[in-house]
């Protein structure tokens, strides 16, 4: 009893050959291998990459920043979030770093309303945030490296 | 963990916050899974079916449409195979109560998805997880899986002859998902984009086969019922709208977060009893059943909030969230966010969605400028109607609510930014 059919794993593919990808994004090759393996045409698989917000085609950083705009993030102060990012990144919304470290993204509702504002930084959610705990974060991240 | 501001009643949050929710064993002890024994062993699907009905449980995620009148009708319906979904797209801005279930009581979820594909005959059934909600999508695997270790999915579940398994499909961005048939459609792999009605998912759902589609909190409030009755589950709430509701709140106020009440609780009550008053300054507004919700003045505060209630005054409780705000707030620059996120989410399949959310967030922006004029307000309103009466889905049917609301409510602040002056000083003219 399997449920398993092709066309419906698209998604599942793309995610996943998005996540394999050093720069967050699906390459032409992998779109054309998807859609051969599932059976579709190219503009198919292109139609359903472009269409969901978390998939990319063009190169992006290793870490994407994805900050809510949402109704309570705007209320709490999502505005200072992106000016304190712009200007740590020194790059404007949808940009990525010249060392291509860092994209800047808006995202819909993330769902921690009750610690907004907030943003994502690949998987992880950062909530209550400050001036201070956005730059703090971005200093451990560029630590790591 | 997110944080519960004291819930008066908890059926749907019950287990959440006191098991561990990636212990089956913990939520076994907790009478976990008995519901699945009663149905299986000692009723028919039909009773299953009756008894939901008689409990009067409505959709939780927004429509209100009565639950067990949607098992009934995919049950009698003839195509086969029969599918289940839970719908776990949670993307109106403000909620956060699903979130709250799948990462806090996972098999309860499992449970009630159970229950409904044996009372509607389906043997299989999908969870479609927005793909933000990585906690809950990993808790939700860990649950399936153990799930299946104590046969409680697979084949011959408690040797009763009856088969279902659950897969989770995981969203990839994209708000207009949440609707049920563009989530059918996502599920099978597409574009997410909304589908013409009818048909009805219960006749053609997933795969053009009859479907049940249920939000998290309504597949909840399943197990409950099972174990202690629809006349247990009516004591709770309004006589037309009974049982809980969790409200999840955010913004201004003190305190912010979820809290599970008996339906019809009224906003003040949530305000100054649950979420400890405001945190500082007056109380302007709230924004209640998310961005495609309606604005509420003070004058509001003593509505109850449930499906009925609300519906009568013509607004929507929606999801339940509620935007709290005080008087720093304005509201053009609220409005202006509300906008564009509708614009951002239209997702371009309908005309009047696609052009009319551009052309709304535009006259909104000129509005905050100062660059708007008078007549703005009345092509808001009529390209807003418009929408309603001709888009696909609520998205596009939606944005007059938050419109009209606020207009009726703040006209006089509107008109002031045409005028070249933002009262609380928050845009920039």
């Amino acid at each position: 009893m399997k449920l398993r059919n092709r066309k419906k794993d698209v998604i599942a593919l793309l995610s996943k050959a998005q996540t394999e990808n050093k720069h967050n994004y699906i390459t032409e090759e992998k779109l054309k291998l998807i859609a051969r393996e599932a059976g579709l045409s190219y503009s198919e698989v292109y139609g359903v990459a472009t269409f969901y917000s978390l998939f990319s085609l063009k190169p992006r950083g290793e870490y994407v920043i994805r900050v809510c705009d949402s109704g309570p993030c705007h209320l709490m102060g999502s505005k200072s979030v992106f000016e304190v990012l712009e200007e740590e990144l020194n790059i404007d919304l949808g940009e990525t770093t010249s060392d291509g470290e860092f994209t800047l993204e808006e995202t819909s509702c993330l769902g921690i309303c009750d610690e907004a504002p907030a943003m994502m930084i690949n998987d992880k959610v950062y909530g209550n945030l400050t001036p201070q705990k956005i730059k703090e974060t971005l200093r451990k991240l560029k630590e790591k490296k | 963990m997110i944080k519960e501001l004291n819930s008066p009643v908890r059926i749907v949050l019950d287990n959440c916050g006191k098991i561990d929710p990636e212990s089956i064993e913990e939520y076994i002890a907790q009478d976990g899974y008995k519901a699945v024994g009663k149905v299986l062993r000692e009723m028919k699907p039909e009773e299953v079916v009756s008894e939901i009905k008689a409990s009067g449980l409505q959709g939780r995620g927004g429509a209100a449409f009565p639950t067990g009148l949607k098992w009934d009708f995919t049950a009698k319906a003839q195509d086969t195979p029969k599918y289940v979904i839970c719908n776990a797209d949670e993307g109106e801005p403000g909620t956060f109560k699903d979130r709250a279930i799948l990462e806090g009581d996972p098999h309860k979820i499992i449970e009630g998805m159970i229950i409904a594909g044996y009372a509607v005959g389906a043997h299989y059934g999908y969870i479609y997880i927005r793909g933000e909600y990585l906690l809950s999508i990993n808790r939700f695997q860990k649950a399936i899986e153990q799930a299946i270790g104590h046969r409680f999915l697979g084949e011959d579940i408690l040797e009763s002859g009856f088969n279902f398994q659950i897969d989770i499909h995981q969203g990839a961005g994209s708000y207009v998902c949440g609707e049920e048939t563009a989530l059918m459609d996502s599920l099978e792999g597409k574009r997410g984009t909304p589908r013409f009605k009818p048909p009805f998912p219960p006749s053609s759902g997933l795969w053009k086969k009859p479907t049940v589609i249920n939000n998290v909190e309504t597949l909840a409030n399943i197990v409950p019922i099972i174990l202690k009755g629809a006349d247990w589950f009516r004591s709770f709430g309004a006589k037309e709208c009974p049982g809980t509701k969790v409200y999840a709140i955010s913004g201004h106020a003190k305190e912010v977060g979820l809290i599970e009440a008996p339906m019809g609780i009224t906003l003040r009550e949530i305000i100054t009893e649950h979420a400890q008053g405001m945190r500082q300054g007056k109380f302007k507004m709230a924004q209640v059943g998310g961005t495609a919700g309606a604005i509420l003045g003070e004058d509001m505060l003593d509505l109850p909030l449930d499906y009925a209630s609300l519906k009568e005054k013509g607004l929507v409780l929606g999801s339940g969230a509620i935007l709290v705000m005080d008087e720093t707030t304005c509201a053009v620059d609220m409005l202006k966010c509300f906008l564009n996120f509708f614009k951002r989410e239209s997702c371009g399949e309908c005309v009047p969605c696609r052009v009319g959310t551009e052309k709304l967030l535009q006259l909104a922006t000129a509005i905050s400028q100062g660059e708007g004029k008078e007549d703005d307000i009345d092509l808001m309103l009529h390209t807003a109607k418009v929408m309603q009466k001709t888009s696909l889905c609520a998205l596009g049917q939606s944005p007059i609510l938050p419109i009209s609301t606020i207009l009726k409510c703040f006209r006089g602040e509107v008109t002031e930014h045409i005028r070249g002056r933002c009262p609380t000083g928050v845009c920039k003219i």
